[in-house]
């Protein structure tokens, strides 16, 4: 399969990666112009700008994981723009596998024919593309009624707007009490995750405590990520006295 | 008549948007092309239907449960660039709340722009640089010494960025946080089922929202 570490190939994901750093550059740049407008200061910007990029970089690694998997289907270049677009690794791997396992009944890690690697492509690109039509087309219409809505009842608005991120933290939340099925096995709710879980709410809460006490306000944009670290860390830690 | 910064960032986004579409729908093509094979229908059909059955309707809900919570400028970029409920949503999230803006609201909007932007810089160099380096990192990424923290951040970043939301509005979140803590653990394979149950979590939530708030409970 020597077409997946060839130089056209290496070209056309340049060519993809670089659009979508673009689009990420000029969003951002255009943004921090906008933020100046609506009174933002400087140190606000660049901290909101920071804290997203430290934020990113334990999630970004943990994508790695999964572009580790990829490559041993479609080589690391067509992995890694799988990953960086469109989609997720919980969307890449179940796509491939319906194709590689499902059409063509091999394992991921088996020796494969180019036509099963390029069909497991086209499924992949074809199978989550709906955002890409949908947003360009309806979008601007569907934020237009939500900007009437909130004329309409502020108050409302910001609950609502709560409600909607409860309603995403809950179904995470739940997911982390969902049975891990490892083949072979039985299947068990991980305790680990649990103990991960509980342990990055008392840290940001801890953390939240140091703040007010000792006036730590340039805490409060890293609050999240040093949580989520650290609470990462700890989960070696529990891993290493048993806990699973 | 000059556009509204809003009406700029949709006709830009569907420019940037449409250009995506068209560049990664071109990259199965050129793979087809370079290499003479194609897929047959015979194996790109059964495929397409078991991924598209799940991920159509599920990619289309979250247009509409995640483009409310990003705004109009991180839309058209988090949903070109994924991963959106481990970096993008999460990241608009923190940035909004450190500084205190109202979400929904120009602010909120221009803020979650920056944290999504800024987050997609780094996720793709950090995927661009993993895929160039792949045989060293390798090792490392499949250390099992590392292995229970990586496979844990979603537990790592639900549990602060939980802790913080539903401590805000309790009262809204005990019916969504039950129907889900006794869904996932007595539904066998609900593991898969994530994708589904989000919009399902935030439909509870706004309705259980919209209850409370008729009823003058919550302000």
């Amino acid at each position: 399969m020597a077409f997946l570490t060839s130089w056209w190939v290496y070209l056309i994901i340049g060519i993809i990666f670089f659009y979508v750093f673009l689009q990420s550059l000029v969003t951002l740049i255009k943004a921090r112009k906008r933020a100046f407008e609506l009174g933002f200061s400087k140190e606000q910007i660049n901290q909101t700008i920071t804290s997203s990029m430290v934020f990113s970089l334990a999630p970004s690694l943990a994508i790695l994981i999964g572009l580790v998997a990829l490559t041993k289907v479609f080589g690391s270049m067509i992995a890694g723009m799988r990953l960086a677009t469109l989609g997720a690794v919980t969307y890449e791997l179940p796509a491939a596998i319906n194709v590689i396992n499902g059409v063509f009944g091999k394992q991921i890690g088996d020796v494969l024919t180019p036509e099963m690697v390029i069909t497991a492509v086209w499924v992949m690109t074809l199978g989550c593309l709906p955002p890409l039509i949908l947003i360009p087309f309806f979008f601007k219409k569907m934020s237009h009624g939500m900007k009437e809505m909130r004329a309409k009842d502020q108050t409302w608005n910001q609950i609502m707007m709560d409600a909607l991120f409860i309603g995403m933290i809950s179904a995470f939340v739940g997911y982390i009490l969902a049975p891990k099925t490892p083949e072979g096995e039985t299947p068990y709710i991980s305790v680990l995750g649990i103990l991960v879980l509980a342990t990055s709410a008392i840290l940001i809460i801890l953390l939240g405590f140091l703040m007010k006490k000792y006036k730590w306000e340039w805490l409060k944009n890293y609050a999240l990520p040093v949580s989520m670290v650290a609470a990462m860390a700890l989960a070696i830690l529990y891993a290493g006295w048993g806990v699973r | 008549m000059k556009r509204s910064y809003q009406d700029q960032m949709h006709f830009e986004g569907r420019i940037w948007m449409l250009g995506a579409l068209l560049l990664f729908l071109s990259a199965p093509v050129i793979l087809s092309i370079g290499t003479g094979v194609w897929p047959t229908f015979a194996h790109f059909l059964p495929g397409f239907i078991a991924t598209a059955v799940i991920f159509w309707p599920v990619t289309t809900i979250e247009v509409f449960t995640f483009s409310p919570m990003l705004g109009v400028g991180s839309t058209y970029l988090a949903f070109v660039t994924g991963n959106l409920t481990s970096l993008k949503v999460p990241a608009a999230l923190n940035a909004q709340d450190a500084l205190g803006v109202e979400k929904g609201t120009d602010e909120g909007d221009v803020i979650s722009t920056l944290a999504v932007a800024s987050s997609s810089i780094i996720t793709t160099l950090i995927i661009l640089g993993g895929a160039l380096l792949i045989i060293p990192l390798t090792p490392l990424l499949e250390s099992p010494t590392l292995k229970p923290a990586f496979d844990n951040i979603i537990p790592a970043l639900f549990g602060a960025l939980g802790i913080v939301y539903i401590s805000k509005r309790v009262k809204i979140a005990i019916v969504p946080l039950l129907v889900m803590m006794i869904f996932f653990p007595l539904v066998p394979g609900s593991g898969g089922l994530v994708g589904i149950m989000v919009p399902v979590g935030v439909l509870i939530s706004i309705i259980v929202a919209r209850i409370l708030y008729k009823k003058g409970l919550i302000t």
